[in-house]
């Protein structure tokens, strides 16, 4: 036993799983310590918000904060550059080949050259053919506003008096101004941006992971119980019994698992799909393969030397199972575990987007992050932080336990070993 | 007359006749227990079903005189007010002639009429990706076995971290990289929409096209699963006796090797009978992604509109549909393993 144990942290595989699974489990631990609150809470008003830290622009013109000025060299060109963006540089280039100018010429990305074209060439007066008054109009807006780009003007900031009912100055920040990003009040840091809902994505989908781990846990477990128990009665005890048990347990390898959790989930309904229900009826359709190897283990064990003289010793039945058996067939069990959870993981996710998943409003699963991000089309919208992130958690899971898996095989099964 | 009828008894008693019969008995089994399945779950369902399903339904009808029509409809249909039993050959006898009742969410359409419409789509799909993606994936899974420390080192993991993305997951990779970002592909429907199937060559033209995507993201995640069974299998018969005294014996590397991929087939085509229940399963939740005019996205909009009657009718089609291709892989290896024939011979 010590030497297998020794073996398994000397596999490859087996170690890279246990680490990979371990800093999930971790990262479900550690990171609502570190950023408490609810992972439900609705922030954002708009959804589908980017990644990124986020500060408030109320709180960056505060007159307390300290204004530094730096001068520094490129920035105003960088500013001036942000302040027309790619689809207007683009509708530019289109009036000017429009116009004539010839394609090779232009290019977008150069902002000065592009610039100087525009003013050889622009005229408001000039009338393309197949160009409508709107889009002559936006033409004419553009061009005020390809003019006055290079005006730096001060910002002049303004509030509104209830009681005289005028406006009062209060500061004017020039282009030359900075603050210390610090001293604002308030920073939200979004790593992985907010869902449909305005949720922090990093926060739901860390408790996400919490759940669906639990889920795989209740249903790994209750999976290998029926699985083990089936499995040895079948195997120990033989004759009818074991029939019977491997007539259902074949009926169920060849009807399709999921097929029976669309039916169950759909029949329990809405209100009764919690968390453990989901967990509870994926383990009820999986128990079919801890059966079987766990059967197959116990038929080859049965008649061994040491079971049959524990018989002749008059050893009652559960002592013999639990202590001439149980030892040697415990290996398949935990690998038939380690599998389970990974697969119910994959069942909730498959159950979530067909929409029989959990009930929705206590909780976050995986599946119920993906099937909301495709419920409202992020992977139409370009939304890639709803729904790659979970993806990849989903992937990672089962890659972790898959590799764990194989390791422990490995270990157990020395034909795999080269 | 002697000799036909030794012949008839031969014939009763080879091993090939023995092996049918009881694949054919137990695909009857099957198919009684997948269809009782189907009529015992949903009655488990605690209250009168009939009024959860009409309650499911109710907002979505104004007409009050249609509600009531389909109700009276449906307790006639299934004849819910008698015992469970009675119910349940009402049911069977339905089946026997093909009714599985009307869709609620497209009264008065017969389930049976929309499920054929959608089935084509799905089999076409996913027939000959999984068979596609199974023979690739033996291939990779022999050669990595054989070729053990370079190509294997790159293919395992590959294959296991392939192996784990649900098939929606590797559909949704797919759309976002080939669809949106490339535009090679486009990224929904079995057709383009400006179509009316039809029988033309524009037509057919539009369904490859969109057949692409769907496609590949089944044949990935069926080789990723493969190519680690048959890389395990391998590795068996690479340590067997005969692979060593092949060797001694100075025979070919490829020779060998097409030893190994022969023993090492049989027991994939009994694993892929074995797994390729949750493998359509997985598809189907793909076809949804791409908005696969399939058994798949009938069943995600029978289950958003709560239309019972359809849901039931497309579990009991797939499962029959899963039980039909493990029925047919089991007599393809009762053709291929020799033991089965050798059967014959005792």
């Amino acid at each position: 036993m010590r030497n297998q144990f020794r073996q398994l942290i000397r596999s490859g595989k087996f170690m890279t799983g246990f680490i990979i699974f371990n800093a999930l489990v971790l990262l479900t631990i550690f990171y609502p310590i570190f950023n408490p609150g609810n992972p439900l809470a609705m922030i954002g008003f708009d959804s589908f918000i980017p990644p990124g830290t986020y500060f408030s622009l109320y709180d960056s013109v505060n007159p307390n904060i300290h204004v530094y000025t730096l001068r520094i060299p490129g920035a105003d060109e960088a500013r001036i550059q942000s302040l027309l963006p790619m689809d207007e540089r683009e509708a530019m280039g289109e009036w000017l080949i429009r116009e004539g100018v010839p394609k090779e010429q232009i290019n977008i990305e150069d902002f000065t050259g592009l610039l100087e074209l525009w003013f050889a060439h622009y005229n408001p007066d000039i009338r393309i053919d197949g160009m409508t008054i709107a889009d002559r109009r936006f033409y004419q807006r553009l061009n005020a506003k390809v003019e006055g780009i290079f005006d730096i003007v001060d910002i002049h900031l303004y509030t509104y008096n209830n009681e005289t009912e005028e406006y009062e100055f209060q500061a004017a920040i020039s282009s030359e101004d900075y603050i210390r990003l610090r001293d604002v009040v308030n920073i939200v840091r979004l790593p992985l941006g907010t869902d449909n809902f305005g949720m922090d994505m990093m926060r739901k989908l860390v408790s996400a992971i919490g759940t669906s781990l639990l889920i795989g846990l209740i249903a790994g477990s209750i999976a290998t119980v029926i699985g083990l128990i089936l499995g040895l009665v079948a195997g120990y005890v033989g004759g009818i019994i074991d029939e019977i048990i491997m007539f259902f347990s074949n009926l169920f390898t060849v009807i399709p698992g999921f097929v029976l959790l669309i039916l169950i989930s759909y029949s329990i309904g809405q209100a009764g799909r919690s968390v453990t229900v989901i967990g509870i009826v994926i383990g009820l359709t999986a128990w079919v393969w801890t059966t079987r190897s766990v059967r197959s283990q116990v038929l080859s064990l049965r008649h061994r030397d040491h079971v049959s003289l524990s018989k002749l010793s008059g050893h009652s039945m559960p002592r013999i199972i639990i202590k001439d058996i149980l030892p040697y067939i415990a290996s398949y069990v935990v690998m038939a575990f380690i599998l389970q959870i990974s697969t119910a993981i994959l069942a909730e996710a498959g159950l979530s987007m067909l929409g029989l998943g959990p009930r929705t409003t206590d909780v976050a699963t995986l599946g119920l992050m993906m099937n909301w991000a495709m419920v409202y089309s992020a992977h139409l919208t370009g939304a890639w932080w709803a729904y790659y992130p979970v993806l990849l958690v989903i992937a990672l899971i089962s890659f972790s336990l898959n590799l764990m898996n194989t390791g422990l095989d490995q270990v157990f099964n020395p034909q795999l070993r080269n | 007359m002697d000799e036909s009828r030794s012949t008839y008894k031969k014939i009763v008693h080879s091993g090939y006749f023995k092996y049918y019969r009881k694949k054919t008995l137990w695909f009857l089994a099957t198919l009684v227990a997948a269809v009782i399945l189907n009529f015992v779950l949903p009655r488990l369902m605690p209250g009168d079903p009939l009024a959860a399903i009409m309650a499911r339904l109710a907002p979505g009808i104004q007409d009050t005189e249609a509600l009531r029509r389909i109700y009276e409809h449906y307790m006639v249909q299934f004849g819910l007010d008698r015992p469970v039993i009675q119910q349940f050959f009402i049911y069977v006898g339905n089946l026997f002639r093909g009714d599985l009742g009307l869709s609620f969410s497209r009264f008065p359409r017969p389930v049976s009429e929309i499920i054929m419409s959608a089935m084509p789509w799905t089999i076409g799909l996913q027939l000959p990706a999984i068979i596609v993606g199974w023979f690739i994936g033996n291939i990779l899974g022999a050669i990595a076995a054989y070729s053990r420390n370079g190509f294997d080192r790159v293919l395992m993991p590959t294959a296991l971290f392939v192996s784990g993305i649900p098939a929606f997951g590797m559909a949704i990779i797919l759309l976002t990289v080939f669809g949106l970002n490339l535009g090679w592909f486009p990224i929904a429907g079995g057709y383009g929409i400006h179509l009316l199937p039809h029988l033309s060559w524009q037509f057919i033209g539009s369904i490859i096209y969109h057949y692409h995507l769907p496609f590949m993201s089944i044949v990935l995640i069926a080789i990723g699963g493969q190519a680690l069974g048959m890389r395990s299998m391998s590795i068996y018969e690479l340590n067997a006796d005969y692979v060593r005294y092949s060797r001694f014996m100075g025979i070919k590397d490829r020779t060998i090797v097409r030893y190994i991929f022969r023993n090492a087939m049989l027991p994939q085509v009994t694993g892929l009978a074995l797994s390729i229940g949750t493998m359509m399963g997985g598809a189907l939740v793909a076809e949804i992604i791409f908005g696969y005019p399939g058994l798949g996205t009938t069943l995600l909009r029978a289950i958003r509109e709560g239309d019972y009657p359809l849901i039931s009718g497309i579990t009991l089609v797939i499962t029959i549909m899963v039980l039909i291709a493990v029925f047919l892989l089991e007599i393809i290896y009762g053709l291929i393993d020799p033991r089965v024939k050798a059967a014959q011979f005792e």
